[in-house]
């Protein structure tokens, strides 16, 4: 079986983010950078599945900053990356776009396509569903459980009524959310044998006719909540949700 | 005249919350709005949504029995192309996420994810970095599709009289078989509509102790019972309980957050909630940040106090 799992490069979670003065981006400076933590999760799915039913394991990201990304899937066990670079600020439909054309180029063929259900840094959960589209495959989002089977996925979902499951033949798109599995820590040999693992490097070819069609004008911070009262005891906070805000 | 196709997502035989508060966003822009109701027979919703919008045009097929990504977003495509739609909005649910970036893709459309306000025709605010910050997107292209943090928008009201029109329409089968649903079944309202919501976090130490203080303050409350993101981690309660940005984004009228630290990402999750009350017994946590009432102590003493004063 041959997967591919798509993976961005984030800032941390932990991370104490200052926006740019001109409102365009965060400042990166100093900031440090992790794998998506959803990427991550596919990225151990993906390993468990090869681990089961043999084949290779290839990772993708775009951006040459991302190579430290794709060394750290290739430390946990990923067998080889694709790093597409470019110099323009890429929007979802021109990097679903992109991906298309990797995945289109591949010979032989992908059977599963993995990626994190969103990025916690954008949290716009769109590239996977619009790959999925224009390749013309299945998809399952919010993946809890996989399971491959006589060449059929099966994939237990959540949803907001509960935990859906579907089954789907290959080639297909799958996107892991939080509790598919615990991602493994690179072992030592895993990161030293990493740094020799190939990585090809293409550079982003979708044309200049293709632009952005979404751009991001302005980051700021949300209004915030005043923080309230701090009170003694329960007595006062009952006389206060029922006199004072009124909601009980 | 601007053409407004809203994607409607049922309960049962009425529409959902969601698509009303996706309806009121659509209303920010002028122009008329249209409904689309699918499934394998939609009897009911489509009466419901016609109280919301201009019309209503309804597709129903053996093939949209189950929400499919990729049947759904055929359908709402080609819909959106016939009716020459400027602007495709749904819902920014697990369902909404599943399947509008394909019909985005289809309509090779630029889209808005999560939108928190509208604030031109082209222009968008949502919530970035777990709603850390706020981003202002501009959409560019022809045809714009958008999902809405239903949190962020009171619902449309049901003032308009709209007509329902069938549209015959081919729906290939979906390349995914739906298998079954593994539903909650809960005699609560849910975390979506509750006017209460009761969360519970680490510092009620294990699933019995996350038991023995939520569901009787819920019960007494008539609340929904949400959980932070460690919780649901841990399998102490069904992960459809977590509230945050990677879960569920709820506003109720009243949220306890009880034994929460207030992460950011939770507190994306409820921070629009009209009163919040935490109680924790770090008077550091960042929860007492957000709260209108803090009370600092332990929970195992609090809460009963609580249940038998109220």
């Amino acid at each position: 079986m041959k997967i591919l799992v798509v993976v961005k490069r984030v800032t941390d979670y932990e991370a104490k983010l200052k926006i740019l003065p001109d409102g365009t981006n965060v400042d990166l400076e100093g900031v440090n950078m992790i794998t998506n933590p959803f990427d991550e999760i596919a990225v151990e799915e993906a390993l468990r599945l090869k681990e089961k039913h043999g084949g290779e394991v290839v990772v993708v990201s775009v951006g040459q900053a991302s190579l430290p990304t794709l060394r750290s899937a290739m430390a946990m066990g990923a067998d080889r990356g694709i790093l597409l670079k470019t110099e323009r600020i890429l929007d979802s439909g021109m990097i679903s776009s992109l991906l298309q054309k990797v995945i289109k180029e591949e010979q032989p063929p992908f059977d599963l396509v993995l990626k994190g259900k969103q990025s916690i840094d954008d949290d716009a959960a769109q590239i996977a569903a619009m790959l999925a589209e224009k390749l013309g495959w299945a998809q399952v989002t919010q993946a809890h459980t996989v399971t491959i089977q006589d060449g059929k996925a099966r994939v237990v979902r959540e949803t907001d009524g509960g935990l859906e499951t579907l089954e789907t033949s290959l080639p297909c798109v799958i996107t892991s959310d939080l509790r598919l599995n615990e991602p493994r820590y690179p072992s030592l040999p895993g990161i030293m044998k990493a740094k020799t693992k190939p990585v090809l490097e293409k550079n982003e070819d979708l044309g200049a006719e293709i632009s952005q069609g979404l751009v991001l004008t302005k980051l700021e911070w949300p209004a915030g909540r005043k923080a309230g009262q701090m009170l003694p005891d329960v007595a006062t906070l009952v006389d206060k949700l029922r006199n004072e805000a009124k909601v009980i | 005249m601007t053409v407004h196709l809203i994607v409607a997502e049922l309960d049962g035989a009425v529409i959902n919350k969601a698509t009303k508060c996706a309806v009121a966003a659509a209303q920010k822009i002028p122009g008329t709005c249209i409904g689309l109701v699918m499934g394998k027979s939609v009897s009911g919703a489509d009466q419901d949504f016609a109280h919301y919008v201009d019309k209503v045009v309804v597709v129903e097929s053996e093939n949209l029995a189950a929400r499919l990504a990729d049947s759904y977003a055929q359908v709402i495509g080609d819909v959106a192309k016939e009716l020459k739609a400027a602007y495709v909005w749904a819902g920014a649910t697990a369902a909404g996420k599943d399947c509008m970036p394909r019909v985005a893709a289809r309509l090779e459309a630029a889209m808005a994810s999560d939108i928190q306000e509208v604030v031109n025709e082209s222009t968008f605010k949502r919530p970035m970095w777990a709603g850390d910050i706020v981003g202002t997107v501009e959409l560019k292209t022809p045809i714009k599709v958008v999902t809405v943090r239903a949190t962020e928008f009171a619902p449309a009201a049901d003032n308009k009289k709209g007509s329902v029109e069938k549209l015959s329409m081919q729906v290939a089968p979906s390349k995914v078989q739906f298998v079954s649903l593994e539903a909650v079944k809960s005699e609560r309202p849910s975390l979506a509509d509750a006017s209460v919501v009761i969360s519970g976090g680490r510092g009620l130490k294990g699933p019995e102790g996350f038991k023995q203080l939520i569901e009787p303050l819920a019960d007494k409350l008539n609340a929904a019972i949400g959980a932070s993101r460690a919780v649901c981690d841990a399998n102490w309660v069904p992960n459809d309980w977590q509230v945050g940005q990677t879960g569920k984004v709820v506003a109720p009228k009243l949220y306890i957050a009880i034994g929460i630290s207030g992460a950011i990402q939770h507190v994306a999750g409820m921070k629009k909630s009209k009163t919040i009350v935490a109680i924790n017994k770090d008077p550091d946590a960042p929860i007492f940040k957000v709260a209108d009432y803090g009370l600092v102590g332990d929970a195992f003493t609090l809460v009963p106090e609580l249940i038998s004063k109220i």
